[in-house]
C-alpha cells in the first residue's frame, strides 16, 4: 500500500521536474542589480512572463511587498539580502510552479492582524523554496492551503530573547496544506520551530529546531506524516503534538529541554502511531503521554531525563519494547492503578533481577514504577523529601513487597544487558521468537 | 577561654578518631565524584552521603567525647572558671575539629571536582549540620549522667532527624493531600534542618526542574538573597536553640 501511495506522488513529481526543466528552456532570463536593467526585485518579478527566470545578484535591496503572479523561479546568487526593514511581508506567491532559492531575507515587524511572514504561500501548488537565510521575521515561511510544497536546506533565525510568547511567530507554519517536504532546516529563535496545522502525507526530515520559546514541532490534526532524523534541542517547552494518528517518528533526538514545564516529547491524543529509534536525553520529562492507544514505541534510548515517560492512566494499548533506560531520575511514572500498557524486553539501569540461564533476559519482573513517583503524582508538595533517605528506603520496600505501585505494569522479561540497537539484531529477533505474551504486527 | 578550647581541640586530634573521619570523608568524596561521572551526579550522591553520615558521626562523637571528657570537666569546675565557659570551650573543641575534618574531607574534592555555589551551599550545610548535631548530642549528654542513656537519646535523635520525620512528614503530607500544603511543607523543611540543608542544596542543582510548583515556590523564596540568609538564621536557630538549652541544664546541675 505505502509502495502504491509513493508511486502516485513520485511520478507527477517526475512529471513536474519534466515541466518545470522544458518551460525553463522556453523561458527568458531578466537579471537585477545593481547596474543592470533592473535594479529592484520587484520592478524584475512583476516583468517577468511564466517560466522566466528572475536573477538577482548579490547586494542589499530595500524591498517588501514582492508579489509572485507569474510561475517564475527567483534565484539569488551571490547571497543578495533582501531587507524588508520592517515594513511588511517581503515575498508573497500567488502563483503555482514558483521555486525561490538562494536569499538572505530579513527583517520582518511583528504584526498581528497580518501575521507578516518572510515567505507566505497561499492557496498554490508545487513551490519550492531552497537555501534561503531568514533573519529576524515575524514568521519566517508560511504556507496556507497549498499543496505540493518542498521546503529544503533554510535556515530561519529570530531573536526570541526577552521577548514573550505572543509576540513570536513561529518560523515554518504550515496550515492546512499537504504533501509538504520540510528537509534539513535549521530554524530557531522564534515561538514554534516547526508549526503543522492540518497537513497530511507530508515528511519532516533532517531538521534541527533549537532555542525557540515555545515547541520545536508543533503540530495538531495532522495524519499519516512522517518525522525521521530531527534534532529537536533546548527549545522552551520541547515538542509537543496533538489530536493525530498514523505517525511515524523515527532517530529523532530529542535533548537539553530542561525546564519546570518542558518535555522531550508531549503526546496528547496521538493513536496508532510509531516512535522508533529516537534519543532522549536531558528531558525534564522525556516522553509525556496523555490519551495516547495504540502507540509502538521501541528501540528508543532514554538517558538521564527526570522522568523518562510520564504515562498517564487514559493511555491504552501501548507497547514498549527493547528500549534502553538508563540514569533517568523516575524510569516510568504514572498516576493511578489501572494500566492497560504492554512492556516488555526493556533495559532498566535500576533493575536488579538475576538471570540463571544466561539467555539475557532476567528472570525477575521489574516494576518501573517507585513508589515515590507514584506519591509525587499524586501529592506534589512531597517533592520536599526529594532524595531522602527514608524515601530511599520505601521505594525498596515497594519494589520487594508492591501494594501502591500499579500491579500491571510491569516488564517481566527485562534485559539484562544495554541494547546496542546496531549491533544487536540477532539477538533481538531471538527474543522476538522466544517471547511468549503477544502484540498487534505492523 | 582560648587556652581551654586549644586543650579540647588538643585532646582530640590526639586520639586519632577525627583523622580517620577525615580520610573516611575524603576518600569517600573522591570515590564518588569519580564514579558519578558529571560532577553535578557526584554532588548529588555527596549530598545523601553528608546528609546521613555527618550528623551520625558528629552526634555519636560529641556525646562520648563528653562522657569521657567528664572528668576533665571537674577538674575545671574546681578551679576559677565560669561554668558556661567550661562548656561552650568543650562545644566548639568538638564541633571545630569535627567542622575541619569535613572541611578537609569533603571541601577539598568538592573544589576540585565541583567548585561553585551548589559546592558552596553543600559545605555550608555540611557545618551547620555538624555544630547542630554536636549541640544536640551536648544536649543529650547533660540530660542523664549515665553514659549508656545519653548515647541511646543521641542515636535516638539521629534516628528522628534522619529517618523518623521525614517518614512522619510523609504521613501528613499523604493524610492531608486534598489540601494546599505548599506553604505548609516550607515550614515542616524548617523544622528539620537536615531537609532544610538537602532542599537548598538541591535547588542550585538541575533536579530542581523537577520539583514542580512546589519546587518553584521554593525557589521563589530560597533563591533571593533575603531566602538564603532566613534559610540559614534558621540554622543558627538550630545550633543556639539545643546548645543554650544545654548549656542551662550543664551550668544548674550537679556534676
Amino acid at each position: 500500500m505505502r509502495n502504491l501511495s509513493n508511486r502516485i506522488v513520485v511520478w507527477p513529481a517526475c512529471a513536474f521536474v519534466l515541466l518545470l526543466t522544458s518551460l525553463q528552456a522556453f523561458g527568458g532570463t531578466l537579471k537585477v542589480c545593481t547596474t543592470c536593467a533592473y535594479t529592484s526585485v520587484k520592478q524584475a518579478v512583476r516583468q517577468a512572463k511564466a517560466g522566466d527566470v528572475v536573477l538577482v545578484d548579490g547586494g542589499v535591496y530595500l524591498e517588501s511587498g514582492i508579489e509572485i503572479t507569474q510561475p517564475i523561479r527567483l534565484i539569488g546568487q551571490n547571497n543578495p539580502v533582501i531587507d524588508g526593514n520592517n515594513s511588511g511581508q517581503i515575498i508573497t506567491v500567488s502563483s503555482d510552479n514558483v521555486t525561490v532559492q538562494g536569499f538572505t531575507l530579513q527583517n520582518v515587524a511583528t504584526s498581528y492582524t497580518r501575521d507578516d511572514a518572510a515567505i507566505r504561500v497561499r492557496q498554490q501548488n508545487n513551490i519550492q523554496i531552497l537555501n534561503n537565510t531568514i533573519l529576524k521575521t515575524y514568521y519566517g515561511i508560511y504556507l496556507q492551503y497549498s499543496d505540493g510544497i518542498i521546503i529544503k536546506d533554510n535556515v530561519v533565525k529570530g531573536e526570541n530573547v526577552g521577548r514573550t510568547e505572543s509576540s513570536l511567530g513561529n518560523a515554518i507554519h504550515v496550515y492546512y496544506t499537504d504533501d509538504v517536504q520540510i528537509i534539513g532546516n535549521d530554524v530557531q529563535g522564534h515561538r514554534d520551530g516547526i508549526y503543522l496545522e492540518t497537513v497530511k502525507n507530508s515528511t519532516v526530515e533532517r531538521n534541527t529546531s533549537h532555542q525557540n520559546s515555545r515547541y520545536g514541532l508543533h503540530f495538531m490534526f495532522s495524519d499519516g506524516n512522517a518525522y525521521t532524523h530531527n534534532t529537536f534541542r533546548r527549545n522552551g517547552a520541547g515538542v509537543a503534538v496533538m489530536y493525530t494518528t498514523n505517525v511515524r517518528m523515527e532517530y529523532n533526538v530529542f535533548e537539553d529541554n530542561w525546564g519546570a514545564a518542558s518535555y522531550g516529547l508531549l503526546l496528547k491524543e496521538i493513536n496508532n502511531s510509531v516512535i522508533y529509534n529516537n534519543t532522549f536525553r536531558r528531558n525534564t520529562t522525556g516522553i509525556h503521554m496523555e490519551s495516547s492507544s495504540r502507540l509502538d514505541i521501541k528501540n528508543n534510548d532514554f538517558e538521564r531525563n527526570g522522568w523518562a515517560i510520564k504515562l498517564m492512566t487514559t493511555c491504552i494499548d501501548d507497547t514498549f519494547r527493547l528500549n534502553n533506560f538508563t540514569g533517568n531520575s523516575f524510569d516510568i511514572s504514572t498516576n493511578g492503578n489501572a494500566q492497560h500498557n504492554y512492556f516488555e524486553h526493556n533495559y532498566w539501569d535500576k533493575y536488579t533481577g538475576y538471570d540463571l540461564d544466561k539467555d539475557g533476559v532476567g528472570d525477575v519482573p521489574y516494576r518501573p514504577v517507585s513508589l515515590y513517583s507514584m506519591l509525587i503524582e499524586r501529592v506534589p508538595p512531597s517533592v520536599m523529601l526529594m532524595r531522602s533517605f527514608m524515601v530511599d528506603l520505601l521505594d525498596n520496600m515497594e519494589r520487594v513487597l508492591p501494594s501502591i505501585i500499579p500491579q500491571n505494569l510491569v516488564d517481566e522479561h527485562p534485559l539484562m544487558k544495554k541494547i546496542d540497537h546496531d549491533n544487536n539484531r540477532e539477538f533481538k529477533q531471538n527474543l522476538r521468537q522466544t517471547a511468549s505474551a503477544p502484540w498487534r504486527e505492523r | 577561654m582560648n587556652k581551654l578550647i586549644k586543650y579540647v581541640l588538643y585532646d582530640i586530634v590526639r586520639n586519632k578518631i577525627i583523622v580517620a573521619y577525615t580520610l573516611f570523608l575524603l576518600l569517600l568524596s573522591i570515590g564518588l565524584f569519580h564514579l558519578g561521572g558529571s560532577p553535578d551526579k557526584g554532588l548529588l550522591s555527596l549530598l545523601n552521603l553528608v546528609l546521613l553520615t555527618v550528623p551520625l558521626i558528629s552526634i555519636v562523637f560529641g556525646t562520648t567525647h563528653f562522657y569521657n571528657s567528664y572528668e576533665f570537666m571537674e577538674l575545671l569546675v574546681s578551679q576559677p572558671i565560669k561554668r558556661s565557659k567550661i562548656f561552650l570551650s568543650e562545644y566548639l573543641g568538638v564541633s571545630l575539629s569535627l567542622s575541619a575534618a569535613f572541611g578537609i574531607g569533603v571541601g577539598v574534592p568538592v573544589l576540585l571536582f565541583a567548585p561553585g555555589a551548589t559546592g558552596l551551599f553543600l559545605l555550608l550545610t555540611g557545618i551547620f549540620v555538624t555544630f547542630i548535631f554536636v549541640a544536640l548530642a551536648f544536649l543529650a549528654s547533660v540530660i542523664t549522667r549515665d553514659k549508656a542513656k545519653g548515647i541511646g537519646i543521641a542515636l535516638l535523635l539521629w534516628f528522628y532527624f534522619a529517618l523518623i520525620y521525614d517518614g512522619l512528614v510523609l504521613f501528613v503530607l499523604y493524610s492531608f493531600g486534598d489540601y494546599p500544603l505548599e506553604k505548609a511543607t516550607l515550614v515542616l523543611t524548617a523544622l528539620n534542618p537536615v531537609d532544610l540543608g538537602r532542599v537548598l542544596v538541591l535547588l542550585n542543582l538541575d533536579v530542581s526542574a523537577m520539583m514542580g510548583y512546589t519546587g518553584a515556590l521554593y525557589k521563589s523564596i530560597f533563591g533571593s538573597g533575603w531566602g538564603i540568609a532566613i534559610a540559614f538564621a534558621v540554622m543558627v536557630l538550630w545550633v543556639l536553640l539545643p546548645l543554650l538549652s544545654a548549656r542551662r541544664v550543664f551550668q544548674k546541675r550537679d556534676l
